[in-house]
């Protein structure tokens, strides 16, 4: 069995001058914000890093997990897009050692379980519920799972990528029949791992709340954030004259991911709120009371950039089929989340320290861009070192026949 | 959708059918005469469901105290089954209208007798909300008809009553989707039809379809509007389900991760109800050919992939249950696991979690009598799974002197037994009236994935270019 040898146009894609310096001037914007953060000492710090990190290192994973889903699901459509994502979970090589950093350099400005004599009765600032869950809430084991994270996640998107490319050169199906194992293990373990994540470095920052909808709440935002940022680096490939193979029916079927999972995601976010609302359990509510009370443009901007938003602009079939929607959707989606995301980590942060006093300021958005910067200059240097379209993939032949 | 497929890919109808002989093995069933084991299975149904009327009439003749209920667990097998009934429903809108937009091309040959599981395992889980009621000649109450009863309105704060309109919404989205699939296939039995008793009753049903290409153009279009419509209920059907309890504040009940966990769960035993019944389907009917290994490899998978998203929910409940440090929830989930009921529990556990892990072994997802073996341990396994949630979450109350167990009587017992005539009788008699495979549509695969092209495909020089 032969698969078809694919003659690409225009497949390789080179890193100009002109992007590296764009990418280079937002990391010197984002080096700066935070310097001058720390210069100032602001109490959000330490949060804006980590809100920042933590954005785009869902991004990459949930990129990871959907190149792994292709392979585990047998997807067709996609093969022409795949070096997209495949690019985008590189960045999991560096947000993950940046992710140990900020938590072992800034946990203690984070973490309230973290703070001394906190599980120790003779201690002043004793706390039963916390010296409850030290356990599994204590640094040596919050560390090594966290270096578990990194070492699977890691893991995962080395060996996908490493196989696509090697079938570049190789053909034949045997590194696509590895793959798919490579990409079975790591979906389970990403099963696992992503909600376990999910708990320790956002949900242990509120020590005191607890949901168990929450770490399949925080995946389903860090997928349509993946799902979105791939729509925007086939539209600017596109824009460049590159993946003539992929056609507004990829397009199409992109738009149609991240307009299902936007849904999903609201499903998720309401399901979690009115559960907590409807109860009226005191140990629950304080978490969506504090943010009713402080940071109500923050919660209701999220849902409807989120929800309303993707819903109303992405429902047609033109829409989805369009640069500029999709351009101009997808970067509300990706501030939506980023709001969201804003949401689950700042006010726990300030709260531990007495304070309510949020800010969305050239701080925070400084910080974003800086890792942004270091995002795109990732992505865009792996996409520089292979071919675009894949080579010998057995889906080929689907993918460049997709018409729907 | 293309007729272009990867040589990845296995026919999805083998024994090299022609057009023609696909419509022969489809309709023979219908035109031909009922061998001795459906007459077999037909008999000991209508039994069950003769059992199911007595035992349903001495409830409601004699009152809810017949039941094994009491003061602390006031729900049990009641909700246990509609929740069990209303989960096997679930495969069969996911398969029509998830697997649609996913254009899965193997959902054809299953989604048929899938769909019409969904429907009569719904009114089997109606008719325990019925049963429950006590008074069920005022079922009418939990609709918004309040204006006639003067003042009494529905408690819209209520999840019972979203429930009324999740499930209602459900049935009947459902039953279009199924029924305007039909259309085409009734139309193809009045076609061939030889007696005049067939062509009246089948061009009754057909509904006038000619099948032009305005006709089919309406029809895809419908499909397509349908399966947008049932996608999201797919979904709600079974959160609104899990708000019955998530919504109250009893430990056990009370979590958030409910909803996408029980939906989960749904699809898990709505599969696991499909390899069950398809498994003898294809054997009585000789559909073999388009139920192929693959076919029931790929439902496997789902199994798989279910029960072990369920399987991350329970431990994320367990594990939570501990971390929030609030007693009454740690030991809700204590007592689950090695209380009284710890039988249920591990039942559970066993069915639902451990062994469905098995089906990642690709040989045992290829082995028929594994397979039913397995798709009958998942039932029982989800069966357990409702009954440990209401059960083991009420039977300790927080009064230590109000502790109670449950048993059932006869007459639970003898409703849940009688409920699988309630849903058999008719499955069976779909199976001899009905196309249980959607003929039409399934020919819409013709050109790509039939045993034929991929000879051609294998042998062809282009590699996997066929039809291109």
């Amino acid at each position: 069995m032969k698969n078809i040898q694919v003659e690409t146009t225009n497949a390789t894609y080179v890193f100009s001058g002109r992007s590296k310096m764009i990418c280079f001037i937002l990391m010197a914007i984002g080096i700066i914000s935070i310097i001058a953060q720390f210069a100032t000492h602001y109490e959000q710090a330490w949060a804006n890093i980590l809100h920042a990190n933590f954005f785009f290192m869902g991004m990459a994973l949930c990129a990871a997990f959907f190149v792994a889903v292709q392979y585990v699901a047998r997807a067709g459509w996609s093969a022409n897009i795949m070096r997209i994502p495949e690019a985008m979970m590189t960045w999991l090589y560096v947000a993950m050692p940046v992710m140990i950093i900020i938590l072992i350099a800034g946990g203690h400005h984070i973490y309230h379980w973290m703070h001394d004599g906190i599980t120790d009765k003779a201690n002043p600032h004793y706390d039963s519920i916390i010296a409850g869950k030290s356990p599994y809430l204590n640094m040596p084991f919050f560390y090594l799972r966290l270096i578990a994270y990194t070492a699977i996640w890691c893991w995962g998107a080395y060996m996908l990528r490493k196989l696509s490319i090697a079938e570049d050169t190789e053909g034949g199906n045997s590194n696509y029949f590895k793959a798919t194992k490579v990409a079975t293990f790591f979906v389970i373990l990403f099963a696992v791992t992503s909600s376990t994540a999910a708990w320790d470095i956002i949900m242990s920052i509120d020590v005191h709340w607890y949901s168990t909808m929450f770490g399949w709440y925080t995946f389903a935002g860090m997928f349509i954030t993946a799902l979105t940022g791939m729509a925007m680096w086939i539209v600017y490939l596109k824009s460049k004259g590159h993946l003539e193979e992929v056609t507004e029916h990829h397009l199409h079927d992109v738009g149609k991911f991240m307009f299902a999972f936007s849904i999903f995601w609201t499903y998720l976010w309401f399901a979690q709120y009115l559960l907590q609302w409807y109860s009226n359990i005191p140990e629950e509510v304080v978490y969506f009371r504090t943010r009713l009370d402080y940071y109500r443009w923050p919660l209701w901007i999220a849902v409807f950039l989120n929800f309303v938003f993707p819903f109303l602009i992405l429902m047609t079939r033109d829409a989805k089929r369009k640069f500029f929607i999709l351009v101009f959707g997808g970067t509300i989606i990706l501030i939506g989340h980023w709001l969201d995301n804003f949401n689950m980590i700042i006010p726990g942060v300030l709260s531990n320290n007495h304070s309510f006093h949020w800010h969305i300021g050239l701080y925070e958005i400084g910080t974003t861009l800086g890792f942004l910067g270091g995002f795109l200059y990732m992505v865009h240097s792996k996409l520089a070192s292979a071919v675009l379209i894949r080579k010998n993939h057995p889906m080929t032949v689907e993918s460049m026949h997709h018409a729907i | 959708m293309s007729n272009v497929e990867s040589a990845l890919r296995p026919a999805l109808i083998t024994g090299d059918k022609t057009m023609h002989q696909i419509t022969e093995d489809i309709c023979r069933p219908i035109e031909g005469k009922a061998n001795k084991y459906w007459w077999m299975a037909f008999s000991v149904s209508c039994a069950a469901l003769l059992w199911w009327i007595i035992c349903v009439s001495y409830t409601v003749g004699t009152g809810l105290g017949v039941w094994g209920l009491n003061k602390t667990v006031g729900w049990a097998w009641d909700i246990t089954n509609f929740v069990w009934w209303v989960g096997i429903g679930h495969a069969g809108t996911l398969i029509s209208a998830i697997l649609l937009l996913f254009r899965q091309k193997w959902r054809l040959s299953i989604n048929r007798s899938a769909e019409a599981m969904t429907i009569f395992a719904v009114i089997c889980a109606a008719s325990f909300i019925v049963a429950h009621m006590g008074r069920p000649w005022v079922a009418y109450w939990p609709l918004p008809l309040a204006n006639q009863f003067g003042s009494l309105w529905v408690n819209f704060n209520s999840p019972l009553v979203w429930d009324v309109f999740a499930i209602s919404t459900y049935f009947s989205v459902s039953l279009v989707f199924w029924y305007s699939g039909l259309l085409p296939d009734f139309a193809v039995i009045r076609d061939r039809a030889k007696t005049k008793s067939m062509k009246f009753w089948y061009t009754l049903l057909s509904f006038g379809w000619s099948g032009t290409a305005k006709n089919w153009q309406r029809f895809e279009e419908m499909s397509l509007v349908l399966a947008g419509l049932s996608t999201p209920l797919v979904l709600s059907v079974h959160s609104v389900v899990s708000m019955d309890f998530a919504t109250s504040i009893i430990p056990g009940w009370h979590t958030t991760i409910f909803p996408p966990y029980f939906v989960a769960g749904a699809i898990f035993s709505g599969f696991a109800m499909v390899q069950t019944l398809l498994i003898i389907v294809r054997k009585v009917l000789g559909m073999e050919d388009y139920i192929t290994m693959y076919h029931i490899d790929m439902m496997n998978r789902i199994i798989v992939v279910t029960g072990s998203i369920v399987g991350v929910a329970y431990i994320t409940e367990f594990f939570i249950a501990w971390y929030s440090g609030v007693e009454y929830e740690s030991y809700a989930f204590i007592n689950r696991a090695t209380g009284p009921y710890w039988w249920a529990y591990w039942s559970m556990m066993t069915c639902n979690v451990i062994s469905p892990q098995l089906f990642w072994s690709a040989k045992l997802r290829r082995n028929l009598t594994f397979t039913f073996f397995m798709s009958i341990i998942v039932n029982i396994g989800m069966w357990f799974e409702r009954f440990v949630i209401i059960v083991t979450s009420l039977h300790r109350d927080y009064v230590p002197s109000s502790w109670a167990m449950f048993s059932p009587t006869w007459v639970e017992m003898g409703i849940f037994i009688g409920s699988l005539g309630l849903f058999f009788v008719p499955f069976l008699l779909f199976t001899r009236f009905f196309p249980v495979i959607a003929m039409s549509e399934l020919k819409t695969i013709f050109h790509s994935s039939t045993s034929q092209v991929k000879k051609q495909q294998a042998e062809s020089k282009k590699g996997d270019l066929v039809n291109g």
